[in-house]
C-alpha cells in the first residue's frame, strides 16, 4: 500500500498529511497531526470518544478513512477555545461538574457543539438525542445536560 | 452540619476539568516515547485445555519482530490480588482455563506485525471439558480448574452471628426469595493501556491506567524479582475504572518482561474486546435468602447463601465473597445473620470488584424481600425501613460500627423530595413507585496484603516563593476527583485558597497509597493530607512566632491570611524584607494584615525547603472472626433511593422516569463532586438492573464483547436525577468526609424492582430486566 498526499482543514488551518489508504480520520489526527484529543475509545464507532465535527456534522473519526477528509473541513476538540479562554460550552462542563475521567469529553462536547450550532435552543429530548451517540460510565449524564442546557443559554445571549 | 469551613463543601471547580474540557489532558495513549515497540498478546481461543506444544519459531523469524516470550522465558511466580489466593501466572504454563487465557507476548516494531506475528505462534491444545456454569463445575466428577482447589471451589464462607435458628422460631413471619443476576462488565470508557521502559538508573518504569499504582508495582516488582525500588508506576489520566483496573493486568506485566529484554520502551493495549476477556468485573450472582420478623415488623433474623460464579481465577473474588454476606449486617437492626457463601471456578474469565463489591445483589434481594413482608405486613415500605434502620452508633451483629448514619435523614428525604405519600398506590396502571436503602465502607480497614503499612502517605512542598503548595500523593484519579478533593482539603487545612493549591498524583516515587478502590481515598488519603497540611502550616507559624516573639497559639491560617489574636503585632520588618527581596515586582503584599505568602516565605528564608508529611492507617477495628476483616472500615456511608418506573405491558419495556436519592456522605468535601459520584452510581445500577449481561456461547465464548452489543446506559436511558446530600459528620473521617462513590449505588436496582413491583404485582428474580424476560413474567402472571 502506497501513501498518499492529501489537504484538508483542520480548525480552520490548511494541513496536509501522508495517509496510508486504510488509515483512520482518527490515527491521521492523533498519529500524524498531535491532535491527541481526540480520543479513542472502541474503533468501531459503538462509543463516541472519536467524535470529530467533518463539513459540520459530527463523524465517529473511527469510521472515517483519513482520504475522505481530503478537502474537507475538521473541527477537533482543540480548535474550540480561543487561546487560554475556553468556549462556552468548555466553560459549562468545567462549571457544572460534567466532567470526571473526561475520556468521553472531547466528543461529548464536540457532539454539543454540533447540536448548538444547528438548534441553538434545543429542548432537553433534543439534547439527548444530540447526545446519544456519546458514551460516558461515570457521570450518569445529568449534569452534561445541564452543561449544554447551560451553555446554549449563555450562547444566545452573547 | 457545617463546620466553619472555608474550601470544604463549596462548588470548587474540578482541578484536571480545564485541560480534560480542551483535550489537553494525557491519558496513556497520548504520551509517546522515542524507539517504543508494539506488544501484542497471544489469548487462547479455547476455554479448557491442556497445551501439548508451543512453537514460536515462525513469529520469531518474522521480519520486524523483537522478542517473543512464553512461560519458559519468565520466573515461574504466581500471583493474583489476595496472597492467600495467588492462582495465576502471567502466561499458561501448561493449561488454558479460559477463552482469553495468556499464552504469548510479541514485541515488533510495529502493532501489525507484532499482531501478525502473534497469529504465528502455533500452539497445541488438548480440549479439556468446558466448564461454564456453578452446577457444571460443582458436578460429581467435574475436573478441577486448579488442584490446588478441589471441586473447583475457590472460597467458601460460613459465618453465624446470634442464633438464626433460635431467631426464627420466635417469628411471626418467615419470608423467603431467590434471586439470579448475570455478569457485568466494567465498561469504562478508555480500555486497559500501558507502557514499560528501563530508565537509566536501572528503574522499570511501568506507566499505566491503573487504579491502583501502589498494587500493580508490588506485583510487578514480585513477578520480575526486581526490589520494589527498582520498579515505578505511573499513572497519567485515566479513563475510569470501577473496580475492574484494580489490580495488575498481563500486560502490565508482558510489557514489563518485554522492556527489561528489549532494553527498549513497549506499549501494550487492550481492544475492548479484550476489555472483554480480561474482566474483572461484576459477578453473577445466586442468592436465597430467608428473612424472619415479628408482627410489628421488627426484623429478627435473615438466612443467607450465595453462590458466585468467579471464572477462571480468585482475583479479587475471596473478598467479592464475604463482601456479599457482611454488608447484610446494616443498615438495619439485623440481630442474628447466617450466611453460607461459595465462590465456584468456571471456565470463563475471572470476575473481579466492581462498585458497590460483592454487595449490589445481595442488597437487591434484601430490599425486594423487606418489599414483600411490608406488604404482609400492611405495612408503608418506609414506614418498615424506619422502624429498623440503624442510627449513629449501632454496631452490627458483625461488628461493623456505624460511627455516623444519616439512614433516617436519607430516608425522609426521598420520602419527601419523590412526593411518596401522593404516589404511593395512587399511580395509574402501568406506572410503579419503589424505594431502598444501602450502605457501604469508607475505605477497606485492611490492606489486599497482610501489613502494618501505612494505607496512605502525603508529601506536601510549600513554594519557596509562599505562592503556595504542591501536594504529591500515590493516590489515583481515575475520574472520581480525588486530585481535586486533595487540593481542597490542603488548601482547608493550611488555610489557603484553593487555587494556591496543586496536586501531583499517581506515581509510585511520591510514596504509599493503596489506591482507588473500596471507597477510600476521601477518607484515607483525606486523612494523611490533612495531616499532612497541618502540620506544613504549624511548621510556618512556629518560624513566624518565633520571629515576631509571641506565642504560637496566639496565629493562625484563613484563607491566605495570618489572624493574630490578641493585641496588635507589628510585622512590619518582615513584610519589608519580603518588598526588598521583590524590588521591581508587581504585586508587593499589602493590607492590614501578614499574608501566607510573606509568612511561608520567611519560614524557608530561616528553614529552607518546607516540607511536611502526613500519614494514615484505620485504627484497630472490630471483629474477632474469620472474614472480618472484609466490612469492617472507620466509616460507612448510607443512601436511600425512589425510583418512578413505566412499564409497557404490551412489549415488557420498562423506562425508569425519575430517581430521587439520598445520600449520607458525612460532610461534603465538593458538593459537585458527590452528587457526581451519586449520579454515576444511579447510572451503572441502572444499567445493571435493565440491560447489562455479558452472554457466552457454548464454548465459553463472549458473544457481545463490544459496547455496541453489551448496552450501557446512554444519555436517552437516563431518568430525571435528584439528588439530595445529607450531611451526618464522620468524627472519623477528615472534616467529617466519608464515602459516596460505592454506597450510592447500592439502592438502585431494588429501587427499581421494588418500583417495578408496585406496577405489576412481579417478584421479578432475575436481572437485567430485559423487555423479553418482563414479558414472559406478565404473561405468565395473566395465565396463571
Amino acid at each position: 500500500m502506497s501513501k498518499q498526499a492529501i489537504i484538508l482543514t483542520v480548525n480552520g488551518v490548511a494541513r496536509q498529511a501522508l495517509v496510508e489508504p486504510n488509515q483512520t480520520l482518527t490515527s491521521l489526527l492523533r498519529d500524524e497531526l498531535g491532535l491527541t484529543g481526540t480520543k479513542h475509545g472502541c474503533g468501531v464507532g459503538d462509543c463516541g470518544c472519536c467524535t470529530v465535527i467533518l463539513d459540520g456534522e459530527t463523524v465517529n473519526s473511527c469510521l472515517v478513512l483519513a482520504m475522505q477528509a481530503q478537502g474537507r473541513e475538521v473541527t477537533t476538540i482543540e480548535g474550540l477555545a480561543k487561546g487560554a479562554e475556553l468556549h462556552p460550552l468548555q466553560q459549562a462542563f468545567v462549571d457544572a461538574g460534567a466532567i470526571q475521567c473526561g475520556f468521553c469529553t472531547p466528543g461529548m462536547i464536540l457532539s454539543a457543539k454540533a447540536l448548538l450550532d444547528h438548534t441553538p435552543q434545543p429542548t432537553r429530548e433534543e439534547i439527548t438525542k444530540g447526545l446519544s451517540g456519546n458514551l460516558c460510565r461515570c457521570t450518569g449524564y445529568e449534569k452534561i445536560v445541564e452543561a449544554v442546557q447551560d451553555a446554549a443559554g449563555k450562547m444566545s445571549e452573547a | 452540619m457545617s463546620g466553619n469551613f472555608e474550601v470544604i463543601g463549596s462548588r470548587a471547580p474540578r482541578k484536571d476539568a480545564p485541560n480534560k474540557s480542551t483535550g489537553k489532558a494525557r491519558y496513556i495513549e497520548d504520551i509517546k516515547f522515542p524507539g517504543e515497540l508494539a506488544g501484542a498478546l497471544l489469548q487462547s481461543p479455547q476455554a479448557h485445555a491442556k497445551i501439548k506444544r508451543i512453537d514460536i519459531s515462525r513469529a520469531q523469524a518474522l521480519p520486524g519482530v523483537v522478542a517473543v516470550i512464553t512461560a519458559q522465558d519468565v520466573p515461574d511466580v504466581k500471583y493474583g490480588v489476595s496472597p492467600a489466593r495467588y492462582d495465576e501466572t502471567l502466561f499458561a504454563v501448561d493449561r488454558v482455563r479460559y477463552v482469553g487465557d495468556e499464552i504469548a507476548a510479541v514485541a515488533a516494531e510495529d502493532l501489525a506485525t507484532a499482531q501478525r506475528a502473534v497469529e504465528f505462534i502455533e500452539v497445541e491444545y488438548e480440549p479439556l471439558p468446558v466448564l461454564l456454569t456453578v452446577e457444571q463445575a460443582t458436578a460429581e466428577g467435574a475436573p478441577w480448574l486448579h488442584e490446588q482447589f478441589p471441586d473447583n471451589v475457590c472460597a467458601q464462607v460460613e459465618q453465624e452471628f446470634g442464633d438464626v435458628e433460635a431467631a426464627f422460631a420466635g417469628c411471626d413471619l418467615i419470608q423467603e426469595g431467590s434471586f439470579f443476576s448475570k455478569r457485568q462488565d466494567g465498561a469504562f470508557i478508555e480500555p486497559n493501556q500501558c507502557v514499560a521502559l528501563m530508565d537509566s538508573d536501572g528503574v522499570l518504569n511501568l506507566h499505566s491506567s491503573t487504579q491502583v499504582p501502589h498494587y500493580v508495582q508490588r506485583t510487578l516488582a514480585m513477578v520480575t524479582g526486581l526490589n520494589m525500588s527498582k520498579v515505578r508506576v505511573v499513572k497519567p489520566y485515566v479513563g475510569g475504572g470501577f473496580g475492574p483496573k484494580a489490580s495488575a493486568t498481563p500486560i502490565d506485566l508482558a510489557a514489563g518482561f518485554l522492556a527489561m529484554k528489549t532494553g527498549r520502551p513497549v506499549r501494550m493495549a487492550y481492544t475492548r474486546e479484550q476489555v472483554f476477556l480480561f474482566s474483572r468485573a461484576r459477578h453473577g450472582f445466586t442468592h436465597h435468602m430467608k428473612i424472619g420478623v415479628k408482627k410489628d415488623g421488627t426484623l429478627m433474623a435473615l438466612d443467607h447463601r450465595a453462590t458466585l460464579d468467579g471464572g477462571a481465577y480468585s482475583s479479587f473474588g475471596i473478598a467479592t465473597v464475604y463482601y456479599a454476606g457482611s454488608l447484610l449486617g446494616g443498615p438495619y437492626k439485623l440481630p442474628n445473620m447466617r450466611y453460607h457463601g461459595l465462590r465456584v471456578f468456571t471456565n470463563k474469565p475471572a470476575c473481579g470488584a466492581q462498585r458497590g463489591h460483592g454487595g449490589v445483589i445481595a442488597r437487591a434481594l434484601f430490599e425486594q424481600q423487606m418489599d414483600v413482608i411490608a406488604e404482609r405486613l400492611g405495612m408503608d415500605p418506609i414506614e418498615l425501613r424506619l422502624k429498623n434502620m440503624m442510627e449513629t452508633g449501632d454496631v452490627t451483629c458483625n461488628d461493623l460500627a456505624m460511627s455516623s448514619l444519616g439512614m433516617r435523614e436519607c430516608i425522609e428525604a426521598v420520602k419527601n423530595g419523590s412526593g411518596w405519600d401522593q404516589k404511593k398506590g395512587k399511580l395509574p396502571k402501568g406506572k410503579g413507585i419503589g424505594m431502598a436503602c444501602g450502605f457501604f465502607v469508607s475505605g477497606a480497614g485492611y490492606p489486599i496484603y497482610r501489613s502494618e503499612t501505612y494505607h496512605c502517605t502525603i508529601m506536601i512542598k510549600a513554594d519557596e516563593d509562599g505562592g503556595g503548595i504542591v501536594v504529591y500523593t500515590a493516590s489515583a484519579e481515575i475520574g472520581q476527583g480525588s486530585e481535586t478533593t486533595m487540593a481542597m482539603i490542603a488548601a482547608e487545612a493550611v488555610g489557603i485558597p484553593y487555587e494556591q493549591v496543586r496536586v501531583k498524583s499517581g506515581d509510585t516515587d511520591f510514596g504509599i497509597d493503596l489506591g482507588a478502590y473500596s471507597s477510600r481515598t476521601t477518607l484515607m488519603t483525606g486523612h494523611a493530607t490533612k495531616e499532612a497540611g497541618e502540620n506544613l502550616k504549624a511548621m510556618i507559624l512556629e518560624t513566624l512566632a518565633q520571629e515576631l516573639e509571641i506565642d504560637q497559639s496566639r496565629l493562625d491560617i484563613k484563607n491566605g491570611l495570618i489572624k493574630i489574636s490578641g493585641d496588635p503585632v507589628d510585622f512590619s520588618a518582615i513584610r519589608i524584607g519580603y518588598i526588598k527581596e521583590h524590588r521591581g515586582w508587581q504585586d508587593q503584599p499589602s493590607g492590614d494584615e501578614l499574608t501566607f505568602r510573606e509568612a511561608a516565605r520567611l519560614a524557608y528564608l530561616r528553614r529552607g525547603t518546607l516540607v511536611s508529611t502526613g500519614k494514615y492507617k484505620p485504627p484497630v477495628l472490630g471483629g474477632k472472626y474469620k472474614g472480618a476483616a472484609v466490612g469492617t472500615s472507620p466509616a460507612y456511608g448510607c443512601s436511600a433511593q425512589v425510583a418512578e418506573v413505566s412499564v409497557d405491558f404490551e412489549t415488557g419495556q420498562i423506562k425508569v422516569e425519575r430517581i430521587t436519592d439520598a445520600h449520607d456522605c458525612g460532610q461534603a468535601v465538593n458538593l459537585t463532586s458527590v452528587e457526581a459520584q451519586m449520579q454515576g452510581s444511579v447510572s451503572m445500577g441502572l444499567g445493571e438492573a435493565l440491560f447489562e449481561e455479558v452472554k457466552f456461547d457454548g464454548q465459553g465464548r463472549i458473544l457481545n464483547p463490544s459496547l455496541g452489543e453489551y448496552h450501557i446506559p446512554t444519555v436517552m436511558d437516563m431518568p430525571e436525577t435528584k439528588c439530595i446530600v445529607v450531611e451526618s459528620g464522620e468524627p472519623n473521617g477528615p472534616f467529617g468526609a466519608k464515602e459516596v462513590g460505592e454506597g450510592a449505588i447500592m439502592p438502585t436496582i431494588p429501587a427499581i424492582l421494588n418500583a417495578v413491583r408496585n406496577a405489576t404485582g412481579l417478584v421479578l428474580d432475575e436481572t437485567p430486566l430485559t423487555p423479553e424476560r418482563v414479558y414472559l413474567a406478565i404473561k405468565k402472571q395473566k395465565g396463571a
